[in-house]
């Protein structure tokens, strides 16, 4: 971001002369040069959700090969160590190549949209985050599908990953994948906390952004403080095992518990980072079909920001059990009971919409419906574990995979497939089947709570997680049994969803610009929007933009057909943080191959690392220098060069 | 054992009976929680005027009746009573089982390995010391410090009927301590995963009266019988050299503590790390074939010819 040179943009009018000359300049090239080089946040976008949803394909099908081999004690599908890996991979795919990256997706798509911006601040740092997670996802299932997978679980705890127990290559792909993939976080994270503050239209003061954009941003904010940590503690763990340091071994005088509070340092943070976007989806589209604004805005968000911030102090009751000082157990235990009052909040605030709106009940009203109670049921097993003498008892069993298959498929993955319904027609310019969408809601709902509500008994009787196996005469055959049969129509669920995209993306109904009547501005742009989102930039009166006419709360409303028009090169404007007052009009960069190139030597890097190919590092390097210096020369349209002094 | 040996919902034992009111009252407390918000939800979508998708939503005219934070506030304030009601009883409980009510009768060292335990009793004299492996033995209705480490990775000791889990992490020693109320066989778990063949890393704790206690500690003292029969005499020529390697069989030439000791096998109720039951036809199949029960032990199969392994079953049957 440049500042251009003193220039007060012009005002106008939408018009088709105006969109024309717009379309000219923001247009992606066609064909393959355009596909490698695009900054489109919608194209990025939507090659995130794409990308994540492969994923959630995969880690799926890893979860029913899990789901066979348990159905019944003794069963013997896969090797201890095959099974090992697809626990271990599973986690890992639906963690850190879903759960976030999904959200990541739907926030590069709708951000500048709902924000009534022409795209993120940082264009091309958005295009190489989506490449590295892409290389990332790529590296770390290289491992996997040679035999080589992570096989100490997503947590991967000290000794067991260090060299001396784990020889093979399976740590050093999850080490040096994860360090990768951390970096594609960081950018993400850093660009969406600038586009927050700096590229919100005029007039959409802090207190009238949306709470989906609250939850991304809070997300991202953390991410940005604990993603160092983690890829710290996988960057010791790598040395400890290619070069004989002594971090975590106990031998050389190493301690296993630093892995433990490096890890949680950022693994708790991180589950509220995958679930507090999602829970914002809730709060934007529910209040759409229950037909009234959100009730609470102000405390939904303050509570928002409050989880994240209290969720900085619960990562130790991940380790009650590890022979800490009861003082610091007592205090975790507290902040982790404390931290149901915010979510408490939201849950009351959806309640509340519901019960003082008007409902429709569509699909993705069901979806976001059904979270709450899905949300409520993960959130007071949660509550259990905080408590220290229940949770000796309750950790490391099946009560803890009951509890987290609540909050990431309960809090993430419905309100997803809900927000995918409801946002659909906003990417595609089609309807989604609802009535494919009833079919493919109940059985989600119903295979979901089939499969995984019986496995808090499972926990209760005691059942350890981790296990490839167990013996008959637990008690624990029938459970598991009906554990897997929910598991498999669950998955025939999500496979009726995939399955509705594609049909409605074929022969869908046209959708119109605002086919729910939705109140925010990405529902005042066409479907699918231009390349450039707003003809003019908008000027936001409320907080509800499109439903002012209806609401009638304040003379006030917001432009959408005059103003800023920005349209001598490719320029958006850039506000102030708290009041959203015009500041400066930013001259955005054009389509470029350097985030690709310099993705592609950071792969390469990572790969020369893994094999400790030296010569390989050595011009991996130079080629990440020189991508970067592509990326960073000067240009002349970005106001980075001056004319020359003759011209 | 009970039809499910490992449930924390019933207690034999100090530290969990104090835990298992607690447990009942959150899980009651998570189950009402979700019902009532169940009954609201359910309640407040039977309200919806329509059913349908994009059109009936459209056709709904968008009002803001109310603020509606009456919702919150009360809702608050409900929730509120039993989180704080919970936050004290469990510092209350904490604090009741943090330590142990009065100086512990016994100290026994465990230590974790892949995949069996280790465990040690203390005595005053060395000659009082001995070594056992997945079966511990405690009197009833003493308080038994359990002093905890790792051998290689990190394993969690986890007896639930008893106690919650303490994990044993090499380079540092954790204290647990466990007190059992009636006597017993009360199953124990690994429950921190620790690799290939966590899932079989059981154990059994054993709490009798003191006086069968004391008579098991004093038979766990000796030393392994000579043998009798020629057959047994082959047997533990066999276990000396081949299973010496790994195993301790106290007052013969085998002497490693890599494995479990084998002194006073028979004793056992389980072998395997509490995976199959002890008796003849086992104990051949295990000594034999390991890697097939139990796919990446660290012990070797033996290709011992049939007779070896009779000689080696007559032998390790005398280690009662």
């Amino acid at each position: 971001m440049k500042p251009a040179a003193f220039r007060t943009p012009e005002i106008g009018d939408d018009n088709g002369v105006l969109r024309a000359r717009l379309h000219a300049i923001w247009e992606t090239q066609p064909g393959w040069r355009g596909w490698l080089s695009t900054v489109d946040h919608k194209e990025i976008g939507l090659r995130y959700i794409v990308t994540a949803f492969v994923m959630l394909a995969l880690g799926g099908i890893e979860a029913l090969v899990i789901r066979l081999q348990l159905a019944g004690p003794d069963l013997h599908l896969l090797t201890p160590d095959q099974y090992n890996q697809f626990f271990s991979t599973h986690g890992m795919t639906m963690i850190f190549l879903y759960a976030s990256p999904i959200l990541s997706g739907f926030s590069n798509y709708l951000w500048p949209l709902i924000f009534g911006s022409r795209d993120m601040a940082f264009p091309r740092l958005n295009a190489f985050s989506y490449w590295v997670y892409l290389f990332a996802a790529l590296f770390l299932y290289s491992g996997f599908l040679i035999g080589a997978g992570p096989n100490d679980g997503w947590f991967n705890y000290v000794p067991y990953s260090e060299k001396d127990y784990n020889p093979g290559l399976n740590q050093d792909f999850y080490a040096l994948g994860m360090v990768l993939l951390g970096i594609s976080t960081s950018v993400g994270a850093a660009n969406f906390i600038v586009t927050f503050f700096k590229m919100r239209a005029p007039g959409m003061s802090i207190n009238r952004v949306p709470i989906f954009a609250w939850g991304t941003l809070t997300a991202s904010a953390a991410n940005l403080v604990v993603v160092p940590a983690v890829s710290l503690a996988f960057f010791l763990l790598w040395l400890d095992r290619q070069f004989a340091t002594d971090f975590f071994r106990p031998a050389g005088g190493g301690q296993p518990l630093l892995w433990q509070h490096l890890f949680w340092l950022f693994g708790h943070p991180w589950v509220y980072a995958i679930v507090l976007p999602a829970m914002g989806m809730v709060s934007d589209g529910l209040p759409v079909f229950c037909r009234r604004p959100l009730v609470g805005y102000s405390v939904v968000a303050l509570s928002t920001i409050a989880t994240m911030i209290l969720g900085f102090g619960v990562w130790v009751h991940h380790m009650f059990a590890t022979g800490l000082p009861g003082l610091s157990m007592s205090f975790f235990s507290g902040a982790s009971i404390v931290i149901t009052f915010p979510s408490a909040v939201a849950v009351f605030a959806w309640l509340a919409t519901i019960w003082t709106g008007r409902p429709v009940v569509t699909t993705a009203f069901l979806f976001f419906a059904s979270m709450i109670l899905l949300f409520v049921i993960g959130g007071v097993s949660g509550f259990m574990t905080a408590s220290v003498p229940v949770d000796w008892q309750l950790t490391d069993t099946y009560f803890v995979v009951a509890h987290i298959h609540y909050v990431l498929i309960g809090i993430n993955v419905f309100p997803v497939v809900g927000a995918a319904y409801f946002w659909f027609p906003k990417m595609t310019g089609r309807m989604m089947d609802e009535r494919l969408g009833r079919w493919n809601f109940w059985t989600m709902f119903l295979g979901f709570n089939l499969g995984f509500l019986p496995m808090h008994v499972t926990g209760l009787l005691g059942m350890p997680r981790r296990v490839y196996t167990y013996s008959d005469g637990m008690g624990w055959d029938i459970l598991n049994l009906v554990t897997s049969i929910g598991s498999f129509v669950f998955a025939i669920g999500v496979l009726l969803f995939f399955i509705n995209c594609w049909k409605s993306l074929r022969s869908g109904p046209a959708a119109g610009d605002n086919p729910w009547d939705g109140p925010t501005l990405e529902w005042a742009v066409s479907s699918p929007p231009p390349p450039y989102n707003f003809a003019v930039i908008p000027t936001v009166a409320s907080r509800h933009p499109l439903w002012e006419d209806q609401l009638e709360e304040s003379v006030a409303r917001t432009s959408i057909h005059r103003g800023m028009t920005l349209d001598q090169a490719k320029e958006t404007i850039a506000t102030t943080p708290l009041d959203a007052l015009p500041e400066r009009i930013v001259e955005m960069p054009g389509d470029s191959y350097a985030p690709l190139l310099l993705a592609i030597a950071l792969a390469v890097l990572f790969v020369a690392l893994l094999l400790k190919l030296t010569v390989l590092v050595v011009i991996a390097l130079a080629a990440v220098f020189l991508a970067l210096l592509l990326w960073l020369w000067p240009r002349r349209e970005l106001l980075e060069r001056r004319e020359p002094a003759h011209g | 054992m009970s039809a499910t040996p490992l449930d924390y919902l019933s207690s034999a034992g100090r530290r969990a009976d104090v835990t298992l009111p607690l447990t009942w009252w959150v899980l009651g407390v998570s189950v009402a929680v979700c019902v009532i918000i169940a009954a609201l939800l359910w309640l407040g979508i039977r309200r919806a005027r329509a059913t349908g998708g994009a059109a009936e939503t459209r056709a709904t005219p968008v009002e803001r009746p109310s603020d509606g934070l009456r919702w919150i506030t009360v809702g608050l304030a409900i929730s509120a009573v039993p989180l704080l009601a919970t936050l004290i009883w469990t510092m209350a409980a904490l604090a009741q089982i943090s330590g142990p009510p009065r100086r512990p009768g016994l100290t026994i060292d465990v230590t974790g390995h892949q995949w069996w335990w280790e465990v040690q009793y203390q005595g005053a004299e060395p000659s009082d010391t001995f070594t056992t492996a997945n079966e511990i033995h405690i009197p009833v209705g003493v308080p038994v410090l359990v002093r905890l480490r790792g051998g290689d990775v990190i394993h969690s000791f986890w007896v639930p009927k008893l106690a919650g889990k303490t994990d044993a992490i090499p380079g540092q020693n954790n204290l647990a301590w466990i007190q059992a109320r009636r006597p017993g066989r009360y199953r124990g778990q690994c429950t921190e995963y620790c690799g290939t063949q966590h899932a079989r890393m059981g154990f059994e704790v054993v709490a009798e009266p003191r006086d069968a206690f004391e008579r098991w500690r004093t038979a766990q003292l000796q030393t392994a019988p000579p043998p009798v029969t020629p057959a047994q005499a082959r047997g533990l020529a066999l276990v000396s050299f081949r299973c010496g390697l790994c195993h301790a069989v106290r007052g013969t030439d085998a002497a490693s503590h890599y494995g479990p000791d084998l002194t006073h096998l028979m004793s056992r109720r389980m072998i395997a790390a509490g995976m199959l039951p002890n008796n003849a036809g086992t104990l051949a199949g295990w000594t034999q074939n390991p890697q097939a029960l139990k796919p990446g032990t660290l012990m070797p199969d033996q290709h011992l010819s049939g007779s070896e392994l009779a000689d080696v079953g007559a032998y390790l049957e005398t280690l009662k």
